[in-house]
């Protein structure tokens, strides 16, 4: 590989606190060399060619902790080959698979078939995730232990919640002793029973059961409480309501967790589904203007930590149903870095938080050397254009589905270019 | 009026809910359907203002008056109706709601009438049709036509219901007739009084414009008209009451509860009954009271209208 000079960029590495126009280098070997205001033309041999990057942003390549695979079983939603290409038409480099396949990742034998086909097939970097449960049945844990050694990254029922209290506190008591990472999905089961969206004035008019936010919160409540006395590494996986931002106000003075936001809950909420717009079924369910506000200024007070695509790729067929018989569910991977730059236009969230959530803590809670633009580390990074105007058109999505929870909305901001270990796998 | 007859003209293509309509519409099918009401009283029914159409009833849950009532409404009028039974379809071997419209769409109805227990069902059959597509009945959501039948109910006792105080009672959150009565009732002016016990009180129904209660008798105080709702107990899928008797003690229509209504208040329900769980058996029989029948009756006139003016 030859070496790579990109100068003139604002660069944005939040882990490293740098926020300054400058370059970059990348060396032979696909790692970062030298990156920062110190990098220019001063530092780039005459003889070489060097990226005149026009003020355009240089951000660490987006770290998603939520994202769904089709891979294996539902190959025909969502395969290593699309995915890779969908994620690295977003700017992610990284992405964090859900167990909730088919057969479900539960067992070390699954996981060799995993990381081969994602090694195979993919060009970013996967780190799947194993249920907590066998079968994803919520009565008996999975083998943390060598799992983990397989290399699974951490612990979640993906789209379901673990809903037995004695069970729960086992697997913390588990991954404590494993130094286990454990995702919850917070829902309570029986609340939440039959819902398909808020439970409020949009699911009275519509007709539609209602899911309530205290499904959410009473499980929030629970594992805070256990996790007091059984100290483990806990992420809630989404938050979608105001009262469970208020939970987790209180609880953070005294214990270590930490928690994820679906860029769709930041962005849309239940007025958006209109008409019964099935693609906007998701789980946890839009709530309403005010959860959403709530949510904008919990990234603000860094109470959330991460923002997620909550990739989850639908087929059309599986959504051209009632609203009730429709699947749950968004693709969302490659609209995840536009959409959340909506909250940079509209002055909600400064860039370099959004990019903080994007990318570098999502790498430190999963302990991996992501998410950062280090000397030394894997060149995975993309160039953004912030301020390019596009719409979405579902039909030019990359992924297989293409069941875009946004489509036709006028965005600003595009991934120009991605480049893992260095080597230059997208362009736009 | 002044308005010639072909100025007046529908605001939607399809009736999916009293929500999509405005005023004028709702009173443009009024106004249609009290011309029926002497026909159907008549010895020769039959018109032909439908003659050459097709009307295709589309019945995804188990009714009795609704679809005889269109059915009936249709033939009236002239059409050519045929009543899909879903026990029998396609649907019954997997076949998806849209792929069935599509089917159907190629056969070239006017018009489809369709009840179904999801709520938006109507919604989605519109989008992938060419017809106009009639709801009769979508999950909890609307059931326009039972609206706009009670609403002419009331018309035809009470003369007008604006100003009119009106009781809507029962199972609210299971029920559609409840909701697009409420749309009806609003527009046209009256004050709407919602009783339920909290398990059966959909959240923030107050948004829409209603006074809530949970105490009957304080609900029905001075109304003019109190409306009962049936027990959906097949929708029900875990415990919200604890049992029918204790719902009649506190939510059933009976005469000692009446009197907190007005002395000449009149009795509603959309049917069917369980008597003797949300109310008594007399006072559902009660002549000088109870509006059952006449709202059955008029049912067939309201939707002759709906069609008649849908169809076009």
């Amino acid at each position: 590989m030859k070496k790579k000079y990109f100068l003139n960029a604002n660069i944005i590495d939040p882990f490293n606190s740098i926020e300054e126009v400058g370059g970059l280098i990348v060396n032979e070997n696909g790692k970062i060399e030298a990156v920062g205001k110190k990098v220019n033309t001063n530092n780039i041999p005459s003889r070489e060619k060097y990226i005149d990057l026009k003020g355009n942003y240089i951000i660490p390549g987006i770290v998603d902790m939520r994202v769904f695979i089709g891979e294996p079983g539902y190959e025909y939603k969502e395969n290593f080959r699309t995915l890779s290409a969908a994620a690295l038409s977003g700017g992610v480099t990284s992405v964090v698979s859900m167990p909730n396949t088919d057969p479900v990742i539960d067992n070390v034998s699954i996981v060799d078939f995993l990381k081969r086909r994602g090694r195979d097939k993919s060009k970013i970097n996967i780190y799947p995730t194993a249920s907590l449960t066998k079968n994803l049945e919520g009565t008996n844990m999975t083998e943390f232990g060598l799992l983990q050694k397989k290399g699974i990254i951490g612990f979640t029922d993906g789209i379901k919640s673990v809903q037995n209290s004695r069970l729960m506190s086992r697997i913390m008591k588990s991954a404590y002793d494993l130094n286990s990472l454990v995702i919850q999905q917070a829902e309570d089961e029986e609340l939440a029973k039959d819902g398909l969206v808020n439970d409020g004035i949009i699911s009275t008019k519509l007709g539609l059961q209602g899911i309530s936010e205290l499904a959410e919160k009473i499980i929030i409540e629970r594992d805070l409480t256990l996790l007091e006395d059984f100290n483990c590494r806990y992420h809630i996986s989404q938050i979608s309501s105001k009262k469970s931002i208020d939970t987790i106000k209180k609880r953070k003075e005294f214990v270590n967790f930490t928690c994820g936001v679906s860029i769709n809950n930041l962005s849309l909420n239940e007025n958006d589904i209109g008409d019964f717009k099935t693609f906007l079924k998701l789980s946890p369910p839009l709530r309403t203007e005010e959860d959403r506000l709530s949510l904008v200024k919990a990234i603000n007070a860094d109470l959330i930590d991460v923002i997620v695509s909550d990739h989850k790729p639908e087929d059309e067929e599986q959504k051209r149903l009632t609203f009730a018989q429709a699947a749950t569910g968004a693709s969302g991977i490659e609209t995840l870095l536009s959409l959340s730059l909506e909250l940079f236009h509209n002055g909600s969230v400064k860039l370099n938080k959004i990019i903080k959530a994007l990318t570098c803590n999502p790498a430190k809670i999963l302990k991996i050397e992501k998410g950062n633009l280090s000397i030394g580390n894997d060149a995975d990074f993309c160039i953004v254009d912030v301020y390019k105007p596009w719409i979405v058109k579902k039909e030019k999505l990359l992924s297989k589905s293409k069941n875009t929870s946004i489509d036709d909305r006028k965005l600003q901001g595009k991934v120009m270019n991605t480049f893992v270990k260095g080597e230059e796998l997208f362009k736009n | 009026m002044a308005i010639s007859k072909k100025a007046i003209k529908i605001s939607q293509k399809h009736l999916l809910g009293i929500q999509d309509l405005s005023i004028s519409d709702v009173n443009y099918i009024l106004t249609e359907a009290k011309q029926f009401i002497s026909l159907n009283k008549s010895k020769n029914k039959k018109l032909n203002i439908l003659r050459g159409k097709t009307q295709i009833n589309l019945f995804f849950e188990p009714s009795t008056r609704t679809q005889i009532s269109f059915e009936l409404a249709g033939k009236r009028l002239g059409a050519d109706v045929m009543t899909m039974n879903i026990k029998n379809s396609a649907i019954k071997k997997g076949e998806t709601l849209i792929d069935t419209a599509m089917t159907l769409n190629a056969m070239h109805p006017d018009i489809i009438v369709i009840r179904h227990q999801d709520s938006g069902a109507c919604n989605l059959l519109s989008q992938k049709v060419n017809c106009a597509v009639l709801n009769a009945g979508d999950g909890r959501r609307e059931h326009p036509t039972q609206a706009l039948l009670d609403a002419l109910t009331i018309i035809d006792r009470k003369e007008k219901i604006e100003g009119l105080k009106i009781a809507i009672c029962g199972d609210i959150l299971h029920s559609r007739v409840a909701r697009s009565n409420i749309y009806l009732l609003n527009m046209l002016g009256a004050e709407v009084n919602i009783i339920a016990p909290s398990n059966l009180m959909p959240n923030d129904i107050e948004k829409l414009g209603v006074n809530i209660f949970s105490n009957m008798k304080k609900g029905l105080k001075d109304c003019d008209i109190v409306m009962m709702l049936r027990l959906q107990n097949e929708r029900m899928t875990s415990s919200f009451l604890s049992s029918n008797r204790e719902y009649y003690e506190y939510y059933g229509l009976t005469p000692d509860k009446l009197e907190h209504a007005k002395t000449e208040a009149l009795i509603m329900h959309p049917g069917p009954m369980n008597r003797g769980i949300e109310i008594d058996t007399n006072l559902a029989d009660d002549i000088n009271r109870s509006l059952i029948k006449e709202q059955v009756e008029l049912g067939v006139a309201v939707r002759m209208a709906c069609l008649k003016i849908f169809c076009d």
